[in-house]
């Protein structure tokens, strides 16, 4: 069996893994970050991602030993202790979740478009949430969270 | 002291775990020594299955067992029943044949169970899932509702694939009143089958305890106690008292997760043949086959009226598709939450529904956010707006004359509910204010100068729900009480734990009860903790769906915090040494009334639990629990409309504005009614523009079995939403409340297509409203204009 090795919110992770094993399998079974979900079998609902060197990712669209030597960051890595990160405080006071499923992916792919984009339009945050599914919010209060978010400067 | 957050925007008290990853749902779970189980699915719609070798998957590396319905029938596991027996118009129960949860000679749809395969990981369970030879003779298949009763037969106890033929109403009565019409308008539509799609796809693990001879089930339920109950009484046989049902964090249901699946019944049962807990977890392709479908009808309705346009009767024919198996509560979505909700806002003085269920080779069809009362709302407003386009009356106007008043309530229809409340104008006009329904006119010549055909279209809903009075619903063939219980526990320190069997997968249950009960016994919110999902801690429960959480889970915590007060009246009055009835509870305090002297919650439950100074006759502690059985449905309603843009040269539709007028009574939190609204209303806009589960006519294959073939809505689809609320509180709860929870998908989609057909000039198009479908229309217009 291959062996991968990466840091993964901070820590230096190092685990034998089969060829096939996916990065969503890596963090979950080996790693039990649970918080990054499984949504669906066809890298479409956004579930799963993550930040692999900066970059959001959908974890189920990479092999774990593709993830050698890089700096991964789930959803367990994003606050700093008891304080949220300001988009995961932005999504709580405006209620930007519901059964919290879809939530750890649209969280992590939202940080990531701040990144990109500090102030993006209601029409670009749609946009880019475009491969993240969430069936209960109607994304009305994701969007509005995330505006909020870039008021504050989260990015 | 009291927070008085009742009617304040709380925010989430769940938020933070599901924020930090640390949510925990049914996969999150691993048990000592687990195996994976794989299930062997038909490729085939239809089949006779001759015979099955499992030699080399038991050969494969890992695996443990292969089982098949062979093995699971001499342990006497019984079929997956239907709890709601329909009776048909000749007085005959349902057609309600076998269910096996593994399959015992004959598959029926492509996903049906033919076997599974416990391996020591999912990836050796699933190679060897692929090493299960099993040989098939193919039968001829049918998908389609309308052709079901001339169709090849799926179950031998179902001639003609009728589940039943059933009516409610009285065919002579409506005819009379036909034969007095001035108009009569006909419309023949489809209600579009569904796939529910919660974002967590269903799971299990099961473990058995030889040493007790007790079973533990983790489950993505809706409702832990009613899934005990179905696979204690009706499936396994195993005691309530020797199975523990746990739904931990639940991703989503939307009534998908209601039901006892055949997926988590064979890993109930393996376990013990195994002796090692065992774990299934849906790809989302299986939840796509295997979880129970929505909707899915075929309806010829007319409307008959008056020369002034007022309603005289209500005539509906419809075929709905059952799947190929009775789901649990299959039979009465299409009967008594359909035909039952068919007066709608109106005082059509008659109606007279007739339904026929009808097996087929497709997925089993059961309630999904809304069940049957989407049906019943899509038909009738869009049966109003082809009417008022008939009669060339302004749709607000026509609905308007035909309202029920506010002064007629309590009132009852001619469909067998009786409304209790509401006032149905005053929602259309709230709704017609908002969307400045004055100026419509003018943003349509606006949009027209730009090569846009521009449309608004009205939905005014009503929906039953806050299910339901057990004595009706017992009457109408329900195996179940549709009541729900409660328990507020005290600790000696002043905490309470509250039990509900009111399961919250993503309704906000932690935050809008604790309100409820932080108002009610002046304990701040911090010291409440909300408990539900387990078998183990929670007694006897109904659980969730049908938008009955609060009005009757609520209810239950309510009741069960006037036995706290009366008894704490009690010890107050006894350390006070005043008459019981001299005692006053507010704020967390009991007074001796017209004096100062008070004791505080906190001291109450102290002295209930170290009780040296109290009543003789009283029993120490303060835990009590209630039970709440509704008196009546509550009647959520209100007015949406759609204004939208379609282009015609593309077909693409574009939600402009969006405006919803609910009035669910009393609110206790607007932040999460809002988001409840939102939510609905996308799953229909989903229904109106995007979703479609779709079968091939000839082979049975679910075409739509993936994110890339069935359109999820995603945020680039849909508008932001105006929300606004009218209210007059429900009269038989102590709340006040009526459900929010499945209003937004049940009045959403006749406001889409009535708006599309209006910017088309139009009577009527199908869901979904495809741009294709829309684009063809357009040039069909363009041609004949």
């Amino acid at each position: 069996m291959p062996s991968v090795s990466m840091t993964v919110n901070g820590r230096t992770v190092s685990k034998e893994v089969e060829g096939r094993t996916l990065l969503t399998q890596f963090l979950r079974e080996k790693l039990n970050l649970t918080g990054t979900h499984v949504g669906c079998d066809t890298s479409q609902c956004g579930a799963c991602v993550v930040h692999v060197n900066g970059q959001s990712v959908k974890a189920c669209t990479m092999l774990a030993v593709q993830a050698e030597g890089a700096e991964v960051t789930t959803i367990e890595g994003l606050a700093k202790g008891d304080a949220l990160h300001p988009m995961q405080e932005a999504f709580r006071e405006h209620h930007g979740l519901q059964c919290g499923f879809c939530t750890p992916g649209m969280v992590m792919s939202a940080v990531d478009l701040l990144q990109k984009n500090a102030n993006p339009s209601e029409t670009e945050i749609r946009e880019w949430l475009e491969g993240n599914i969430c069936r209960c919010t109607g994304y009305h209060n994701i969007v509005n969270a995330i505006q909020h978010a870039a008021k504050a400067g989260a990015a | 002291m009291p927070d008085g957050s009742v009617g304040q925007p709380v925010t989430r008290r769940e938020d933070k775990r599901f924020l930090t990853g640390k949510g925990r749902y049914v996969d999150d779970l691993h048990r000592t020594g687990e195996l994976a189980a794989v299930f062997v699915r038909s490729p085939h719609a239809h089949a006779n299955v001759t015979s099955i070798n499992i030699d080399a998957a038991m050969a494969s590396p890992g695996v443990i067992a292969v089982f098949t319905g062979a093995d699971m029938e001499p342990d006497g596991i019984g079929s997956l029943p239907c709890g709601w027996v329909v009776t048909d118009r000749h007085g005959e129960p349902h057609k309600n044949p076998a269910h096996f949860p593994l399959v015992r000679g004959k598959v029926n749809y492509v996903g049906d169970h033919v076997a599974v395969v416990l391996a020591e990981t999912p990836e050796q369970a699933r190679d060897g899932a692929d090493l299960v030879e099993v040989d098939y003779e193919e039968l001829p298949a049918n998908v389609e509702p309308a052709k079901a009763m001339t169709a090849p037969l799926l179950h031998e106890d179902a001639p003609d694939n009728l589940c039943y033929d059933w009516v409610l109403g009285d065919e002579a009565v409506v005819e009379e009143a036909f034969s007095k019409a001035h108009h009569i308008t006909k419309l023949d539509l489809v209600n579009n089958r569904l796939i529910p799609n919660a974002m967590e796809p269903r799971a299990a693990v099961a473990e058995y305890d030889s040493g007790t001879d007790s079973y533990t089930l983790w489950s993505t339920s809706q409702n832990p106690h009613v899934l005990r109950l179905i696979l204690s009484a009706f499936v396994t046989g195993i005691p309530e008292s020797k199975l523990r049902v746990i739904a931990p964090d639940v991703g989503g249901g939307f009534g998908s997760k209601i039901y006892c699946y055949a997926e988590e019944t064979v890993c109930l049962w393996a376990t013990k043949k195994v002796g090692r807990p065992v774990r299934w977890t849906a790809e989302r392709s299986e939840s796509f086959l295997a979880d129970a479908h929505g909707r899915d009808h075929v309806t010829h309705a007319e409307l008959a009226m008056n020369e002034q346009g007022e309603f005289l009767g209500l005539k509906v024919d419809t075929t709905a598709n059952m799947g190929a198996y009775l789901s649990n509560f299959a039979s009465c979505i299409p009967t008594y939450l359909y035909a039952t909700l068919l007066a709608g806002q109106y005082r059509t003085p008659v109606i007279v529904c007739n339904v026929k269920a009808v097996f087929t080779n497709t997925a089993p069809v059961d309630a999904y956010r809304g069940a049957g009362r989407p049906e019943a709302t899509y038909l009738l407003e869009r049966i109003v707006e082809v009417a008022a386009r008939e009669l060339n009356m302004d749709p607000a106007e026509l609905r308007k004359r035909n309202f029920i008043q506010p002064d007629q309530f309590p009132y009852e229809t001619p469909v067998a509910l009786t409304y209790d409340i509401g006032d149905y104008e005053a929602s259309l006009n709230a709704a017609m204010e908002m969307i400045d329904y004055a100026g419509f006119p003018a943003r349509k010549a606006e949009s027209e100068k730009n090569g846009k055909l521009r449309g608004i279209g009205f939905s005014a809903y009503i929906e039953a729900c806050g299910i339901a009075p057990s004595s009706v619903v017992g009457s109408l063939g329900a195996g179940v009480g549709l009541w729900e219980s409660a328990q507020v526990r005290f600790n000696a320190t002043g905490t309470i734990s509250v039990l509900t069997g009111s399961h919250a997968h993503g309704q906000g249950h932690e935050t809008t009860f604790a309100q409820v009960v932080s108002d009610t016994l002046g304990v701040p919110m911090e010291n409440i903790e909300i408990v539900h999902g387990d078998t183990g801690q929670i007694p006897m429960a109904m659980g969730t769906y049908g938008s009955r959480s609060l009005a009757v889970g609520g209810s239950a915590i309510m009741r069960a915090c006037g036995k706290i007060i009366e008894k704490g009246k009690k010890i107050a009055a006894h350390l006070l040494e005043a008459s019981v009835d001299d005692i006053e509870f507010k704020d967390g305090n009991f007074t001796v009334t017209g004096t100062d002297k008070s004791k505080s919650m906190a001291e109450i439950a102290f002295t209930a639990y170290v009780p040296h100074n109290y009543p003789a006759d009283l029993e120490p502690g303060l835990d009590e629990t209630a039970f709440y059985d509704p008196l009546n449905f509550t009647y959520p309603a209100g007015t949406h409309i759609a204004e939208v843009e379609v282009d015609p040269e593309t077909g693409v539709t574009t939600i402009v504005d969006w405006v919803a007028v609910d009035d669910f009574g009393k609110i206790i939190n607007p932040l999460i009614v809002e988001g409840q609204v939102h939510g609905g209303i996308a799953q229909g806009v989903g229904q109106a523009l995007l979703e479609h589960g779709v079968y091939d006519p000839e082979s049975g294959q679910l075409l739509t079995g993936s994110y890339m073939d069935y359109c999820m809505p995603r945020a680039d689809d849909l508008p932001s939403f105006r929300v606004g609320m009218t209210e007059t509180a429900c009269t038989h709860n102590p709340l006040g409340v009526k459900g929010c929870g499945e209003a937004g998908a049940i009045a959403s989609p006749p406001a889409i297509i009535n708006a599309i057909t209006d910017a088309l000039g139009i009577m009527h198009m199908e869901m979904p409203a495809t741009p294709e479908k829309v684009w063809r229309l357009a040039q069909d217009a363009k041609k004949s204009a």
